[in-house]
């Protein structure tokens, strides 16, 4: 089993011709080259990240889609320095604060690094509405919270966590004063929202946001994300192997497969003009729900192991597109040129081969 | 009783009265007692599903779902009603009867990582039931058979899959050894519960699409419980699909009916919660807000139509007062809804395609 | 379209033989390789040495020998009988009487405990009230009493006695364990399959605690074995022959503690089996890997 970590040629981050975005100046949290690696015992490593490039503007909702084992928490995780101790990221995150100082994230220690979470980036992690200390109330754990970031005293406290509260629709003199049993997981996942938000963050973090949720109270943690951002209009980045979550939330879109982002778009693009045949795949895999049955498509194979990459292209050998060339080196991200949106690349050298046709059969005599 | 089968103005139900269901659940209720009081996890719960065909059953998390599927799986006794397969009820049954019974419903679960035992290889799994009840006669014909299942599943080639321990294969190849497993006494009725949820997005089509196939070259029925509408339309196209709340069956009829022209109101509020992945699509779709987002407990039904403090047609006096029963809407199609029953559906909503 | 084959991405590997797998294993775990050493030195040498050993003769001209004099590396005892002839010679009982003694109660344990649990009912309620009644008999005094009764100078008679009374810690452990597992999906599936409750119990659920019934049984091994010596210092157990049991009780009557050249008399039965139990505990440090496929392909 040899692993097999292959760069990319000529993929240096600040020498690649990124398309521009529409005029909105510096990027809130610029990533360069990030990557992130386990150690497995004795010697050996496991690349879980291996070089992720993003651009987050001010106001803007980046929906991070992957499945199982492409890397995307590990990613996240590693943003706010919050991984594991056998865990190890490198590479250049730069935040740029609103009153202009730049910051080198993973540069940071100590009293700088707990400034730098909860006050500039918060994340709410993937099944964090089952970590609330059992013995503790709301009430507890906002004080808490509020207490190791800033000076704030009791009132200031109470009224910020109200403030907060409301804006996810939760009625602060019921919900402050229950334990965490005593709300449903909907409710929680709405108070960790809150909760995130006490220290007026300019990124927002999200794992997984409404995994585990039923249908309707999905539904409610959605409109209270909309809502949310459009009243105090944080950044987000939320990670999800829901496609659809991404089509409701998103501004922008990159699909990540093993350990490296494959395609990155605004949503539209990435929807309706998928350039990655794993993009195009995973759309395909999706049934919608409104509308007769649809041509459905699953991608065939695994995701690969870490330990063991494929050579070349790690999509390459699930692809219906591959060819001989496609073996011989992991693809850059490629820039989309003939498309009206901006913005939009991929990381698959015959892009111009992929387009989504969704047809639906007219003999809906057999589902397969 | 139910107007689930015994309308006689609707084609199907003709069609269905002539074979004998193959399962039927017959005014089911599940009751547990505990220190909160008495929680009805499945109340008065009429169900069939007939030789060969798909019933999807539809809820969220509290629906009692999963419940009546133990209860049709012969792992749960119901508190009351009657559970029948092939028109004798199971509880009653001789163990011989049983034994056949057991045999022929087989139970895929949700979670494939704990569904295979961890310290038999998938061959010993596999032959297991295959000599227990001399379904082949040696030891050879069995491995030979158990490859055999594992070629229908899509595992191919069989033996490089065979000597395996349950660890080294993927949760979608470990769900299709527990279908194989199955399918090892050529059951008449899978009973299908959650068995995608686990599964990465990319694998479950491929895998519902062999479940698929596998009812259309074997003739098995299925009962499909999910939360993912869009899997039981997927799956359940050419069948029916039953929408459960809080332990009642609120909706009932032909799947492409209940996903495109829903009349419950829970079930339309169902269809517009979820996200599409379609941009433009997910943020158009009208929603009528619901008038309550608090779920309530099963320990604490609200009286009457349970799904009262939420819905947007309620009518005060009328739905909080009496147990609405399922009633025939359109054809083909029933709901539990007093407002519904009385006037029809209301006006189209922008997703709503027609019957 | 949809595919027909799924390429196989399997994870670990499936080439390796059992034994080498073992053999890593045991190795990964340096306290579990000494260990097994240990205990297997130990096994070898107490059992097949003796044969060739001369029988050891009372002298009275070299009694009481400290240890390292000349012909005897461990010193005599007060009959003049070489001490290391004896430890040699002295393990055998002890260890028989340890390994089968666990073994018979961890094999009470494991069938009572697990149908107990499995079946519940009457089975269940039948196997609690026994093991509660055997619980709240003190072991060393019904030792006692029946050492007083029968003559217990027969290792099997010994290992029945010390296994038989031994069993319920182990069987409330084993019906805990099988209590939880039997709700887990795989046996509900065996269940379904109707393969029968014998095929469930020990194919399905017993292995899958292989590795705590083992430790179970080294602990086990260890009990019998402090109260066979248990046991023999108190003199209930007759003091025919020769074993670590005896040594110690001739040693502790003789007053061999007040005696500087008979030090290595008293203490090289004690050093034994202390050894023999810190090499048992030693190596189940390896066992969880050996029974667990899962970890021991990695």
């Amino acid at each position: 089993m040899s692993r097999v970590t292959t760069t990319p040629s000529g993929k240096t981050s600040t020498a690649s011709p990124r398309a521009t975005r529409g005029g909105q100046g510096k990027p809130l949290l610029s990533i360069r080259d990030f990557k992130v690696e386990y150690r497995t015992g004795a010697g050996a490593t496991v690349q879980a990240v291996r070089g992720v490039d993003l651009d987050l503007f001010p106001g803007e909702s980046l929906a991070l889609v992957g499945e199982s084992g492409c890397g995307k928490t590990t990613f996240g995780l590693g943003l706010l320095r919050l991984l594991p101790r056998l865990g190890h990221a490198s590479g250049k995150v730069t935040f740029n604060r609103s009153d202009g100082t730049e910051i080198d994230v993973l540069g940071l220690d100590g009293k700088d690094l707990r400034q730098f979470r909860w006050r500039d980036a918060a994340m709410v992690f993937q099944g964090a509405m089952n970590a609330f200390n059992p013995v503790l109330k709301i009430r507890a754990h906002m004080h808490d919270t509020m207490r190791a970031h800033t000076k704030a005293g009791k009132q200031e406290i109470e009224d910020r966590a109200s403030e907060l509260l409301r804006l996810v629709r939760l009625e602060p003199s019921r919900v402050l004063d229950c334990y965490p049993h005593e709300l449903s997981g909907g409710m929680r996942q709405r108070v960790l929202i809150a909760m995130s938000l006490l220290l007026e963050p300019e990124v927002l973090i999200l794992d997984e946001p409404t995994t585990a949720l039923d249908i309707l109270t999905q539904r409610s943690v959605v409109d209270v994300l909309h809502e949310v951002r459009e009243r105090l209009g944080f950044s987000m980045i939320f990670i999800s192997h829901d496609l659809s979550l991404a089509a409701e939330l998103a501004d922008r879109v990159a699909t990540m497969y093993a350990g490296r982002i494959i395609e990155t778009g605004g949503v539209r693009d990435m929807f309706y003009r998928p350039r990655h045949p794993y993009t195009l795949g995973l759309i395909k895999a999706v049934p919608p729900i409104v509308g007769d049955l649809p041509d459905m498509e699953s991608i065939p194979g695994g995701p690969p192991s870490l330990a063991a990459l494929p050579k070349g292209c790690t999509f390459s050998p699930r692809c219906k597109f591959a060819t001989e060339e496609c073996k011989e080196e992991d693809p850059a991200l490629i820039p989309i040129t003939d498309e009206p949106g901006d913005a939009h690349e991929a990381a698959c050298i015959h892009w111009k081969q992929v387009h989504l046709e969704r047809e639906v059969p007219s003999d809906l005599g057999n589902a397969s | 009783m139910s107007a689930l089968e015994k309308s006689p103005e609707t084609p199907e139900s003709t069609e269905s009265t002539a074979r004998t269901p193959l399962m039927t659940l017959g005014g089911v209720s599940q009751v547990f007692s505990t220190k909160a009081g008495p929680i009805r996890a499945v109340d008065d719960v009429d169900l069939s599903v007939n030789p060969g065909e798909v019933l999807c059953l539809v809820g969220e998390s509290g629906s009692g779902k999963t419940t009546a599927a133990r209860m049709a799986a012969g792992l749960a006794r119901p508190t009351s009603g009657e559970v029948a397969y092939d028109g004798q009820d199971i509880w009653s049954m001789n163990r011989q009867d049983f034994g056949a019974f057991r045999r022929s419903v087989q139970y895929v679960h949700q979670d494939p990582y704990a569904s295979l035992n961890p310290t038999r290889t998938i061959q010993q799994t596999l032959i297991a039931p295959l000599l227990k009840h001399g379904v082949v006669k040696t030891k050879k014909a069995a491995a030979e058979r158990a490859a055999e299942l594992l070629t229908k599943v899509d595992l191919t080639p069989p033996e490089n899959y065979l000597p395996k321990f349950p660890h080294q294969l993927s949760g979608g190849q470990r769900q299709r050894v527990a279908v194989a497993r199955a399918l090892t006494l050529d059951p008449k009725l899978i009973i299908a519960d959650e068995s995608t949820s686990m599964l990465d997005v990319s694998i479950r089509i491929s895998v519902l699409a062999m479940l698929g196939r596998l009812r259309d070259d074997l003739g098995v029925g299925f009962l499909f419980i999910t939360h993912d509408l869009a899997i039981a339309k997927y799956f359940g196209w050419n069948g029916k699909t039953a929408v459960m709340y809080l332990g009642r069956i609120v909706e009932f009829g032909p799947t492409p009916k209940i996903i495109n022209a829903p009349t419950h109101p829970y079930t339309r509020a169902l269809i517009d919660a979820i996200p599409e992945p379609d941009p433009d699509l997910t943020k158009t779709k009208g929603r009528e807000s619901l008038r309550s987002l608090e779920i309530p407990s099963l320990a604490n039904l609200p009286s009457g139509c349970s799904f009262h403090p939420r819905c947007p047609l309620f009518e005060d006096g009328l739905c909080d007062a009496t147990v609405p029963a399922l009633t025939t809407i359109r054809s083909g199609q029933s709901a539990a809804c007093h407002v519904v029953a009385r006037d029809g559906v209301p006006e189209a909503g922008p997703d709503d395609l027609g019957a | 379209m949809t595919e027909a084959t799924i390429p196989v991405t399997s994870i670990g590997t499936t080439g390796v033989s059992r034994f080498a797998g073992i053999m890593r294993s045991l190795r990964r775990s340096p306290a579990g390789f000494i260990g097994f050493v240990i205990v297997g030195l130990m096994v070898l040498i107490t059992a097949i040495v003796p044969f060739f050993l001369p029988e050891v003769a009372p002298n009275v001209k070299e009694i009481l020998l400290p240890a390292g004099s000349p012909g005897h590396l461990l010193g005599t005892d007060n009959e003049g009988k070489d001490v290391l002839i004896q430890m040699i010679g002295g393990g055998r009982t002890v260890i028989f009487v340890g390994f089968v003694a666990a073994a018979i109660s961890t094999a009470l344990a494991i069938v009572l405990g697990s149908l107990a649990a499995y079946l519940g009912g009457w089975v269940d309620s039948v196997v609690v009230t026994l093991s509660d009644v055997f619980l709240t008999v003190p072991q060393i005094v019904l030792l006692a009493v029946l050492g007083a009764f029968f003559r217990l100078d027969s290792p099997i008679l010994l290992a029945l006695l010390v296994g038989g009374l031994s069993w319920p810690v182990l069987t409330r452990a084993v019906r805990a364990q099988v209590f939880s597992l039997k709700e887990r999906e795989f046996v509900e599936a065996a269940r379904l399959l109707d393969l029968g409750t014998i095929r469930v119990v020990f194919v399905e659920i017993l292995p899958n605690m292989a590795s705590f019934i083992l430790m179970n049984f080294m602990i086990g091994v260890t009990n019998a074995i402090y109260q066979l010596v248990g046991l023999y210092l108190l003199g209930l157990a007759p003091l025919t022959g020769s074993n670590w049991g005896i040594m110690l009780n001739r040693a502790w009557i003789a007053g061999a503690i007040f005696n500087d050249a008979s030090l290595a008399w008293i203490l090289s039965p004690v050093v034994a089996i202390i050894l023999l139990l810190l090499g048992l505990v030693m190596m189940t440090r390896s066992l969880e890997e050996i029974l667990n496929p899962r970890l021991r392909d990695r």
